[in-house]
């Protein structure tokens, strides 16, 4: 398959633009972005459909709720993934109940576009890893691209699906460049990817963490230990499936993820398994997660909540019974 | 009370409308007694706002939209929806105009521009927003109103809406009826304008848009000050918003109780809380149903006994929507799973 090289962020534009030219209902709002008349989505586009929005989270997200009741497919811009707490009605009560409570009679496809986990020195409130907020929300469909190649295929598809997405970029993986398929790409929602194959332990790694985990598995292969590492993408609705397969194939699990230990999806990956693969399990599920403290500015404070890639593979020599397992 | 621009049929049309909620509204009320654990939850009447209302609906063409409230059922009554599937929705039945999955709270009729309501207060105004968003893009000239209380005009919802409305200036038509009461709290209490012995239209100086009071008890004033609003936002000229002077004449909503607590519709708040009689029999007096009915009969737009036959009528149908709702299934269980997404 011909590919073309991106940065990460240039692969989510790309998806956006090339929606843009084959569907003519789908806009592009929200703050800060084409404000200036040689805005290349302004230009191509029309301010009619690519709009610079006040900063106001609740009207932007409300107004994204009802031009896509009334028949368009809005992206809205937040930049940072806790902007859209000023407007959490909207996201977790609004958007995602309308087809359910008028029994169909609407749909409300729109995707929220934030960045997230801004671990480099951002401090208390523009870091935080906060997907597991809308996991559980029904109607709501979450991912969370660890990629280039899936950045633009997981905006392709969360344009073209018809209910609300939150499109959660992992701002350290903005300039990280990848190979991203020529043509039309698009990843389905709902569908983990198995990115390594291995048959001793299975880890399971949202977003950011992918990278962790696979620079883990390395070193690990290099000590005879061979992982499968599973790259959900979408976190709501997750594919426990592809997860439990390999469980039942590892018989051993680690789920890495950058949000607080009670707030992850890591956590609900360890009860979807506790659940329906108990009988595979040969050792205790282990999670590597952040540790539940607002993220500090200072920098060796704020690596020491985060998972790296000696906690992954220090969990995974516990599961494996390598090691002793931390009390 | 001018009747000047409307026909003896718009009229006649407008006393119909007003009727026929007024009657549905009865007899969800008197569903608590008559039927008790039918409606299940929180229902809020439209009692004493049918000529706001209808009024504001007079207003539209066909292709024009709107968004409301959980004071939702008046609205679809007057664009036409049978009530029959409103009454079935607020008993939780599988004929309900959303199946069962809504219920009182969030009638939608989108067949009808009726796109659907918020239950949290003020959340509905973005959203009518980016329908008005919509319309302007789409550029067929069609406007939104969108309906909400005085309470909402004290949500963020409210200020950033009409911020970019203005700003975009977005063919909508802001309809806030003023019932002065958020709950039970009265809106002297809660708003500044109010406290100040200013209309709370004077929000929209704040916006660069214009703010209109009106008496939301006479149909054809509010037919009057929206129809104008409407026309200006469907000429490219922006928003206004509308201060509706109304007053329920229900409490806010039936008791908030546990299952096991037999539900029922309390007396007004200005009684069970600020012990003033006066205020609620005076709102009484200028009942805006007869107080209409009385104007159309003085003029000689309608005879006496024609509003006589339309009340009849509006009773009649009405009791054949609670039979209606009463016969109808409920909806089988496993279908809660369904709809979650699309």
């Amino acid at each position: 398959m011909a590919t073309h090289e991106l940065p990460y962020i240039a692969a989510i534009e790309e998806a956006i633009r090339e929606e843009m030219e084959r569907d003519d209902s789908v806009l592009y709002f929200g703050q800060n972005i084409a404000t200036h008349e040689n805005d290349p989505f302004l230009k191509q586009f029309g301010g009619d459909r690519v709009r610079v929005t006040p900063i106001s989270e609740t009207a932007e997200i409300g107004m994204a709720v009802g031009t896509a009741i009334a028949g368009f497919r809005p992206v809205v811009e937040l930049y940072m993934a806790e902007f859209m707490l000023v407007a959490m009605d909207q996201v977790v009560n609004e958007a995602n109940r309308f087809h359910y409570m008028s029994k169909g009679q609407v749909k409300v496809p729109l995707v929220l576009k934030a960045g997230y986990g801004f671990t480099c020195g951002w401090a208390g409130q523009h870091t935080g890893t906060i997907y597991g907020m809308f996991t559980g929300v029904p109607g709501l469909k979450v991912v969370v691209p660890a990629t280039a190649a899936d950045a633009k295929g997981l905006m392709t598809a969360a344009i073209r699906d018809d209910n609300p997405v939150c499109y959660f970029h992992h701002y350290l993986l903005t300039l990280e460049h990848g190979d991203v398929p020529d043509g039309e790409h698009v990843v389905p929602l709902g569908r983990a990817n198995v990115v390594r194959e291995g048959a001793d332990v299975t880890i399971v790694a949202i977003g950011w963490c992918l990278g962790k985990a696979l620079a883990a598995a390395e070193q690990l292969a290099a000590n005879g230990v061979e992982a499968e590492v599973i790259d959900p993408r979408t976190v709501a609705p997750l594919d426990t499936d592809t997860i439990l397969a390999s469980v039942a194939k590892t018989g051993r699990l680690v789920v890495v993820d950058q949000s607080t230990r009670h707030g992850s999806v890591a956590a609900v990956i360890a009860a979807e398994v506790a659940d329906a693969g108990f009988g595979s399990l040969k050792a205790p599920v282990k999670l590597v997660t952040a540790l539940d403290a607002t993220v500090p500015y200072s920098e060796p404070m704020e690596a020491y909540l985060l998972p790296d890639e000696a906690k992954v593979a220090d969990a995974v020599h516990q599961v494996l019974g390598n090691a002793p397992v931390a009390a | 009370m001018p009747t000047n621009g409307l026909d003896r049929e718009r009229l006649t049309w407008i006393f119909t409308q007003m009727q026929r909620i007024r009657e549905f509204e009865e007899r969800v009320k008197r569903t608590f007694e008559d039927h008790p654990g039918t409606i299940r939850g929180h229902t809020h009447l439209a009692d004493g706002a049918e000529a706001s209302i209808v009024g504001s609906l007079a207003a539209l063409e066909p292709d024009d939209q709107l968004l409301a409230t959980y004071r939702c059922h008046g609205y679809p009554i007057a664009l036409g929806t049978d009530p029959k599937l409103l009454m079935a929705e607020i008993y939780g039945r599988a004929d309900g105009i959303c199946g069962g999955y809504g219920g009182s709270m969030h009638l939608t009729d989108v067949s009808r521009g009726f796109l659907g309501t918020s239950g949290i207060v003020g959340q509905g105004i973005p959203q009518a927003t980016g329908a008005a968003y919509a319309a302007q893009i789409r550029g067929r000239g069609q406007v939104v109103l969108s309906f909400f209380g005085d309470g909402a005009s004290k949500q963020g919802a409210f200020h950033e809406s009409l911020n970019i409305a203005s700003l975009w200036k977005l063919p909508i038509v802001y309809v806030m009826e003023n019932n002065n009461y958020n709950v039970v709290t009265r809106v002297e209490q809660e708003d500044a304008n109010a406290a100040a012995g200013e209309p709370l239209a004077v929000k929209a100086k704040g916006y660069s848009m214009p703010g209109h009071t009106v008496d939301g008890g006479d149909p054809v004033a509010v037919y009057d000050t929206v129809s104008a609003a409407v026309e200006r936002a469907r000429s490219g000229g922006g928003p206004t918003l509308v201060e509706s002077l109304v007053y329920r004449l229900s409490a806010h909503g039936n008791i908030i109780a546990p299952p096991g607590v037999p539900l029922h519709y309390p007396e007004h708040e200005a009684i069970t809380v600020f012990g003033n009689k006066e205020e609620y029999e005076a709102a009484l007096r200028g009942d805006p149903v007869p107080r209409f009915r009385a104007k159309l009969v003085t003029e000689g737009v309608l005879s006496a006994e024609e509003a006589d036959a339309i009340a009849e009528a509006a009773r009649a149908e009405m009791e054949g929507a609670v039979k209606f709702g009463l016969a109808s299934p409920f909806p089988p269980a496993e279908d809660a799973v369904k709809y979650v997404y699309a």
